[in-house]
């Protein structure tokens, strides 16, 4: 019987015939964690733990509160500073990104079992790798033992088909495919991308919907690595990380989901649900206040690209406040040569340095009460930005800059 | 054998909830975090909760966030253990690691203020207020071997590895 992408990356790293619903200890490639779950994890790890299975395959990343907006995360940051020169581990320091992009930028490779203190660890899903967020204890003992216990899942398919109409995007897909499946459709299960448009999507797209895997409840989220990961880890100087890993013809799928993208409208989340969505058409209009537009989910050069598409020669609604953030220091820069931070500062943006800014609430961007923002990140429950008693809505780079533009919810066509 | 009185939550519970970002800077200081614990979501949780409940939850209770501190300040305030029509992934995993019972089950019946008995061996959930039981979803050997150790670390200090 043939196997699905999950199935076969876990047989290689357990050595056994890892079939859905077998429970296999595993090998890991990379453990991770970052500056809010890594402390608790490295205090876990401490107890009864002296050193990391292996330097070179623990990475540590600053990034959620960055720089610190608070004394008692300074302290936090030190001890990951001394926890990872202890361990002569690599730690990426303020202003370097959110971790899963430099991950993705930096150390995931196909067919690699990857595990991080963060639940859109499944980013890395979009190179081929099994890619799965855990606590602070599962990767305290992760980081000693270089492996972990998985139940192997059952996965989805999901194939894409057609072509993504003008102004339409893969964040719209991305939301459309958690309506349709719901925020717990596919808890515990793998979804796995296939079909022409998903072979033709590049890295930026395909890591924004592995990202958005894990608000189905999935536990990874995976596409097959080809010809369009080469020559991304290639421009990362890691073309010796490719390898090809794709499901078997044959393999057995829980349920097959299919997708014809060319019918898909700009797509918005309403408060407070990821799942609650809703085509742009039936919300424009609604004032927004603040606009932001970065993430793990949607800070990439392409996104970037799409909001200066829209914002060039244009300002920023008086009302509306548009804060954006490059996911990484390597997209800041890129974005810097190719005068996209330029359009960005004309029309009125504030630029915040790579990290996670406002998506954790933590700083960069509180609500105020009762203001509504619209966000390229993942996630919009009561509360995430910083106040129970704000609304954020979910969308696309353009539907985000269309509404900075415009102060209101729009649709990005408009612009277009 | 677990005793505890429900205590009713709603469906999709999300880690935010539970405990908010915009308490982040207090993770390093868990007794002062969890005094928020749920405050979002029933801002008299806190004084509410008696040491033993189970919380008795809807649907994808825990979705969102792999913080494992939300799992920590609600075992913090006392929870006993957690009854849940659905639980999401992380969630699950990070309450048995630190020692916390939660167990999936058909919670639609079950009212606040019953009387609950909970045996995981048997794998069955009495409401004594109600006269029914409740069975419960199977739960993978490991993460029972991982409960009877009292959490993931005492489990890796007594087996040396996974033992699956």
């Amino acid at each position: 019987m043939g196997k699905t992408l999950a199935e076969k990356i876990l047989s290689l790293k357990s050595g056994l015939d890892a079939v859905a619903g077998r429970i296999v200890v595993a090998q890991v490639d990379l453990v991770f964690l970052q500056d809010g779950t890594g402390p608790l994890s490295i205090r876990q790890f401490e107890k009864e733990f002296k050193k990391v299975f292996d330097p070179q395959r623990v990475a540590l990343f600053i990034d959620h509160a960055s720089p610190s907006p608070r004394k008692e995360l300074s302290g936090d940051h030190i001890f990951l500073r001394h926890f990872a020169r202890k361990q002569d581990c690599r730690l990426y320091d303020v202003g370097e990104g959110v971790c899963h992009q430099l991950v993705a930028e930096e150390l995931a490779s196909p067919g690699n079992v990857i595990l991080g203190a963060d639940s859109h660890t499944s980013t890395a899903g979009g190179l081929g790798a099994f890619a799965c967020g855990m606590g602070s204890t599962d990767i305290a003992v992760a980081l000693a033992l270089g492996e972990t216990w998985l139940r192997v899942p059952q996965s989805f398919k999901v194939e894409l088909e057609g072509r993504l109409g003008k102004g339409v995007y893969t964040k719209d897909l991305a939301l459309h495919l958690i309506g349709k499946i719901g925020a717990d459709g596919a808890t515990y299960k793998a979804l796995e991308f296939g079909g022409d448009m998903a072979s033709d999507m590049d890295i930026s797209s395909r890591l924004t919907l592995a990202n958005m895997c894990v608000e189905t409840g999935a536990k990874a989220g995976l596409f097959p690595s080809d010809e369009v990961t080469r020559e991304f880890l290639r421009s990362q100087g890691r073309e010796n990380c490719f390898i090809p890993v794709s499901p078997d013809a044959d393999a057995v799928y829980e349920h097959i989901i299919k997708v014809n993208v060319s019918k898909l409208e700009p797509t918005v989340s309403l408060p407070h649900a990821v799942d609650t969505t809703s085509p742009i058409e039936e919300v424009k209009g609604m004032r927004v206040d603040q606009v932001c537009i970065g993430t793990c989910t949607n800070g990439r050069l392409p996104d970037l690209e799409v909001a200066a598409t829209i914002l060039k020669g244009r300002k920023c609604h008086p009302h509306t406040r548009l804060l954006i953030t490059p996911a990484s220091r390597r997209i800041f820069q890129e974005a810097l040569g190719l005068g996209l931070l330029q359009i960005f500062m004309e029309a009125g943006a504030v630029i915040l340095p790579p990290g996670c800014a406002s998506c954790v609430g933590v700083h960069q961007g509180i609500l105020g009460d009762g203001e509504v923002c619209l966000s390229t990140a993942n996630r919009n429950f009561q509360g995430r930005m910083g106040n129970p008693s704000s609304f954020i809505y979910l969308g696309s780079p353009a539907s985000a800059a269309a509404a900075a533009v415009k102060g209101e919810i729009a649709d990005p066509r408009e612009f277009l | 054998m677990l005793e505890g009185k429900a205590y009713r939550m709603a469906d999709n519970i999300s880690t935010d909830h539970i405990i908010p970002g915009r308490f982040f800077h207090l993770r390093s200081n868990l007794p002062e975090l969890a005094k928020h614990v749920l405050e979002d979501a029933d801002p008299n949780f806190k004084q509410k909760v008696k040491a033993g409940d189970f919380l008795v939850a809807g649907k994808n209770f825990g979705l969102g966030s792999s913080r494992e501190h939300a799992a920590l300040v609600l075992k913090l305030s006392g929870i006993g253990g957690i009854l849940a029509h659905s639980v999401a992934r992380i969630f699950y995993r990070n309450a048995i690691n630190i020692g916390l019972p939660v167990v999936i089950c058909d919670t639609h019946n079950v009212s606040h203020g019953d009387e609950l008995h909970l045996d995981l061996r048997k794998g069955v959930v009495e409401d004594k207020t109600q006269g029914t039981t409740l069975s419960l979803s199977e739960v993978p050997q490991v993460m029972l071997d991982i409960l009877a150790c009292g959490g993931l670390l005492p489990y890796i200090k007594k087996y040396g590895r996974f033992n699956v």
